[in-house]
């Protein structure tokens, strides 16, 4: 362990614009995850839309996730990379394939199970089908969508380190190199790196969806104004608040049930 | 369309001539993905189970089980040895890496599948007398099993397909067909891995629908949901 540490901490390994050095190994890491994740969303991402908002096809979206969890990325890596030579091409066809099931799949269970009452009214009121999807079902459905894409995040950031295996860089090199060479404080400082880099990944995201969600959605709106939800008149609209798709929803309006208390203080 | 079959020859070729390797590779990539499966879902039980019934432990347990779940398969593989006193070609160091994946993933599953017990279902089997353990194995975790098998065939499928991974440091089942294919530029050998990885979780995917199905009679009776 001391000896991870005497290779994570030497300052020459962090200088910046050597060939090889971390921030030289992070930027390509990212270079990698940016790019697979980017098509990956380009192509899962409206596909998603539509098959949750018009229903059809379905099978196409949950049979996806399990067609793409059971394709081995080594495998698929190997045969394009026999296939098309070595480059980044076999990397990014890899990751976009990995990053496709999670972003096509989540996209279309968030937008599918978005309450059927509130799109009615939706209707009623007189909005188009793409003002339903994007006014709508989307807003309701960007929490799924956005964990979602986390969970690409994460497993796209950690199957980067394979691109190392066809020759290319990234965080995977360490791994690789100090595999070949039995060079175990290597190993660790590689994969200590990609772990903070998937944390870190995940939280900047994590920030990202609470700046977007709105805060009628994920919960958050009923610290500040109390009980409204409770009205009477308003019993429909508080139903998709607890059905929420997303399990997390109930589970953290419960925590800050307690807090309302002082608030309403403020609003008197 | 010779194209087609001349590379199916090839195919046959390299079958025949590599039947044994391929074999030994198909049985130990089984026995790599699913133990792993087997233990997870043993461990799983107990500490899914503590998750809720303790509800402060909910929230830490599933933070470290994604933090676990971020480590790169790779990395775990070639760091176990170290950390188990084993040799790098060792088997055990897939198997444990791969029950540590698969046991975050349950542990989770387990959680959600016992909190999405109605509660009114709870406290009826309580008034009619069920005390706490039989009411978990008898009531709860059977209303629980449809979300615990959805679960299961997430983690078996992704097992199946990580286990090729572990053929970078020597130990990967069908993996090895990959590296092999690699290492000759030469297709046939990848083919033959992807084929039989694909069609080893299709078969573990069908085979646990089909044990859903006969242990959950109750949820093809009476009102579908939704």
């Amino acid at each position: 362990m001391s000896g991870t540490f005497s290779y994570l901490l030497d300052g020459s390994r962090w200088a910046w614009g050597v060939t090889g050095s971390f921030p030289e190994r992070i930027v390509e890491h990212l270079g990698y995850t940016f790019l697979g994740l980017a098509i990956a969303f380009v192509i899962a991402f409206p596909i998603g839309l539509l098959i949750g908002h018009t229903g059809r096809f379905a099978f196409l979206a949950i049979n996806a996730g399990n067609a793409g969890r059971s394709l081995p990325t080594l495998g698929l890596l190997s045969i394009v990379v026999v296939i098309s030579g070595i480059g980044l091409l076999p990397v990014v066809i890899g990751l976009v394939v990995l990053a496709i099931p999670p972003i096509l799949t989540t996209t279309y269970a968030a937008v599918q199970a978005v309450d059927r009452a509130t799109i009615d009214a939706a209707r009623g009121m007189g909005m188009t089908e793409s003002k339903i999807l994007f006014g709508v079902e989307l807003p309701i459905g960007l929490p799924l969508i956005l964990g979602g894409i986390r969970n690409a995040t994460l497993q796209v950031v950690s199957t980067a380190t394979v691109a190392a295996y066809v020759g290319l860089g990234g965080l995977g090199r360490y791994l690789i190199d100090g595999i070949a060479t039995r060079d175990y404080p290597q190993v660790v400082a590689g994969s200590l790196l990609v772990g903070l880099l998937a944390i870190v990944l995940d939280l900047i995201l994590a920030g990202f969806q609470r700046l977007v969600v709105s805060p009628g959605v994920d919960g958050r709106a009923v610290k500040g104004r109390g009980r409204r939800t409770s009205r009477p008149g308003d019993s429909p609209t508080s139903t998709p608040d607890d059905t929420s798709p997303d399990g997390t929803t109930p589970d953290d309006t419960v925590p800050t049930a307690p807090s309302v208390t002082p608030a309403p203080t403020h609003e008197r | 369309m010779s194209g087609i079959g001349d590379y199916l020859a090839s195919l046959v070729d390299y079958l025949d001539v590599n039947g044994t390797l391929v074999w030994d590779a198909l049985q130990q990539h089984v026995v790599l993905a699913l133990v792993p499966v087997v233990i997870a879902l043993v461990l799983s039980l107990p500490i899914g189970y503590l998750a809720v019934r303790y509800g402060w432990l909910y929230h830490p347990l599933l933070n470290l089980s994604s933090l676990l779940y971020a480590i790169p398969s790779l990395a775990l593989f070639a760091v176990l040895p170290l950390l188990l006193g084993t040799r790098i070609l060792d088997p055990l160091n897939i198997v444990v890496a791969l029950s540590i994946y698969t046991l975050a993933l349950l542990v989770r599953t387990v959680a959600d599948g016992l909190r999405s017990v109605d509660p009114t279902i709870t406290q009826a089997a309580t008034a009619i007398g069920y005390r706490r353990i039989r009411r978990l194995v008898s009531v709860e975790l059977p209303i629980a099993l449809p979300v615990l098998f959805a679960g299961l065939r997430v983690a078996t499928v992704s097992n199946i397909s990580l286990v090729s991974v572990g053929a970078l440091v020597g130990v990967g089942g069908l993996g090895q067909l990959f590296t092999r294919g690699f290492q000759l530029f030469y297709s046939v050998p990848i083919v033959v891995g992807l084929v039989l990885s694909i069609a080893l979780a299709l078969l573990a995917d069908l085979l646990l629908v089909l044990a859903q199905r006969a242990l959950t009679p109750w949820t093809r009776a009476g009102v579908s949901t939704r």
